[in-house]
């Protein structure tokens, strides 16, 4: 199964029949994604369905047991991880925490800020400010590389909802003035509806893809995640098909449950 | 002033300088346990020095790193939590080593001095000894200072940017070996890690950035090594406890002192 639309140009990374194993346990299982300049790819699916381990996999943090993770050459990657907390002891201003990545000059630094809408904390301490705050922060930091790719761990988790719009705003400002492209990883499916281009989900395997407008028209779609999937922040995960321990798909389908 | 209180100043005036941005990473990394089990190793580390006839601190300075990458290799088994690999290392590296120099009928040496240090007995060999590996050690530091700020902040986001994760944490565990060696004569192998840490904890209120609490942490021990020698000199105590006390009692009055926000 290839999840690459024929059209779409040579894909920023992606991975090939990739299997992640911790221990015995079966965590993600022949999967096939990948994100192309300039799209928004978001990876849902229940607790425990790999989506972490997917993304740091595509990180080169996990090391695949089967398969491979793939990206264009010399590929700039900006990660912003589900949260980070600087120990109290580190004396430490957003500015600085900004600038241990890589050498900068002060002048990125400020424009970074000012593009996660968040210059006016320059001097905070970073133990100081709020997660919502702290995503900015990061966000800001992911930019700092001048990333082709942006990698976005759950950054709606820390939010409130006014904050996630807000956020979403962002993200889709960066997208939209850098064609990056973007890997998302989101509990939030109202915001994946509305600002993605195309949605996998994960349960272990890829279970469901393709466009969201599609995705949602498919009848599938509701099997999967309720009748009031585009009202529920949080959904349950519901399967046609039951799963064995290795994670493989053990009735009459091949691991696709909807396709866009 | 007699020319081994001149000694004495010099010495433990280097190693606080030394031990200021150090023990701050040691305290930002939350590595004090892991700074005691490796001085608490020193021991074996001079057995071995005597052993095979080699200065003690190079015996130190490999007995530290051998386990630091033991340690490493049974924390990724992760049967057992750290703080419990630490405690067993410690404890049973520093009776290994007391239980190897029973056995070294022949040599004489003066344990007490090794625990605890023998301030007023640093010779100009180990003056050298102390302000070469000093000199070192920082420039190692400086060098690597703002990768291992990053390290220390984040170990995930430090790998994504291309860091080589493991080899800093290594240097690191060089780096405080290397300060541990240095430092056994002056305070002995059981206060090291004090000598580290709580100058460095009493600096943290009034820094404002990494680079002044390491700075503030340096003069803090300098302070506490000149109060600690001239009590220890003046009412006849023990030079590397009284040194400590000092630093503790920097800390407490550093740590009521009101802050003017």
């Amino acid at each position: 199964m290839s999840i690459t639309s024929p059209s779409s140009p040579a894909p920023l990374v992606w991975t090939e029949d990739l299997s992640v194993r911790f221990g015995g346990r079966t965590v993600l299982n022949h999967v096939d994604v990948a994100v192309h300049p300039g799209e928004v790819v978001t990876l849902i699916g229940p607790n425990g369905a790999g989506k972490t381990t997917l993304v740091r996999a595509v990180l080169g943090l996990v090391r695949p047991t089967g398969g491979r993770v793939r990206r264009r050459e010399a590929l700039r990657v900006g990660y912003m991880p589900q949260r980070l907390t600087v120990d109290a002891t580190l004396p430490l201003t957003v500015r600085r925490f900004l600038a241990l990545w890589r050498p900068v000059p002060a002048a990125r630094i400020e424009a970074a800020l000012e593009e996660a809408g968040v210059a006016r904390l320059a001097d905070a301490a970073v133990q100081t400010i709020s997660g919502g705050e702290m995503q900015r922060v990061l966000l800001a930091r992911a930019l700092l590389s001048d990333p082709e790719l942006l990698v976005l761990d759950e950054p709606d988790q820390a939010v409130d909802v006014h904050g996630q719009a807000e956020l979403f705003a962002r993200i889709e400002h960066v997208r939209r003035h850098r064609g990056c492209g973007i890997l998302l990883v989101s509990h939030d499916l109202h915001t994946v509806m509305a600002r993605t281009d195309r949605v996998v989900c994960l349960n272990g395997h890829v279970c469901c893809h393709g466009r969201p407008e599609d995705v949602s028209r498919h009848p599938e779609y509701h099997a999967l995640f309720g009748r009031h999937a585009a009202e529920l922040a949080v959904y349950l995960h519901h399967h046609d098909h039951s799963h064995d321990e290795a994670r493989r798909v053990v009735d009459g389908h091949d691991g696709d449950c909807c396709h866009g | 002033m007699d020319d081994f209180v001149l000694r004495a100043l010099a010495a433990g005036c280097g190693i606080a300088a030394l031990a200021g941005p150090l023990g701050s990473f040691v305290v930002w990394r939350r590595m004090a346990y892991f700074g005691d089990t490796l001085s608490h190793s020193a021991l074996l580390g001079v057995t071995l020095g005597f052993l095979l006839g080699v200065n003690p601190m190079i015996g130190v300075m490999a007995v530290c790193v051998a386990l630091a990458l033991a340690l490493v290799a049974l924390q990724r088994r992760r049967t057992l939590a750290a703080d419990t690999l630490l405690g067993i290392l410690s404890h049973g590296s520093l009776s290994l080593g007391l239980v190897a120099l029973a056995f070294l009928e022949t040599l004489r040496i003066d344990l007490m001095a090794y625990l605890f240090g023998d301030i007023l007995s640093v010779t100009m060999t180990d003056l050298g000894w102390i302000y070469g590996g000093g000199v070192v050690a920082l420039a190692g530091l400086a060098l690597l200072w703002r990768r291992l700020l990053a390290v220390t902040v984040d170990e995930d986001l430090a790998r994504v940017e291309g860091m080589p994760v493991d080899a800093l944490r290594l240097a690191f565990m060089l780096l405080i070996a290397l300060v541990i060696a240095v430092a056994m004569k002056v305070v002995g192998i059981l206060l090291i890690t004090s000598l580290l840490i709580i100058p460095a904890a009493a600096a943290r209120r009034f820094a404002r950035n990494p680079e002044s609490m390491a700075l503030l942490a340096s003069v803090l021990g300098v302070v506490a090594v000149v109060g600690g020698l001239m009590a220890s000199l003046n009412w006849d105590l023990p030079g590397g406890p009284s040194v400590v006390v000092a630093a503790a009692a920097l800390f407490l009055i550093g740590s009521v002192v009101p802050m003017r926000e």
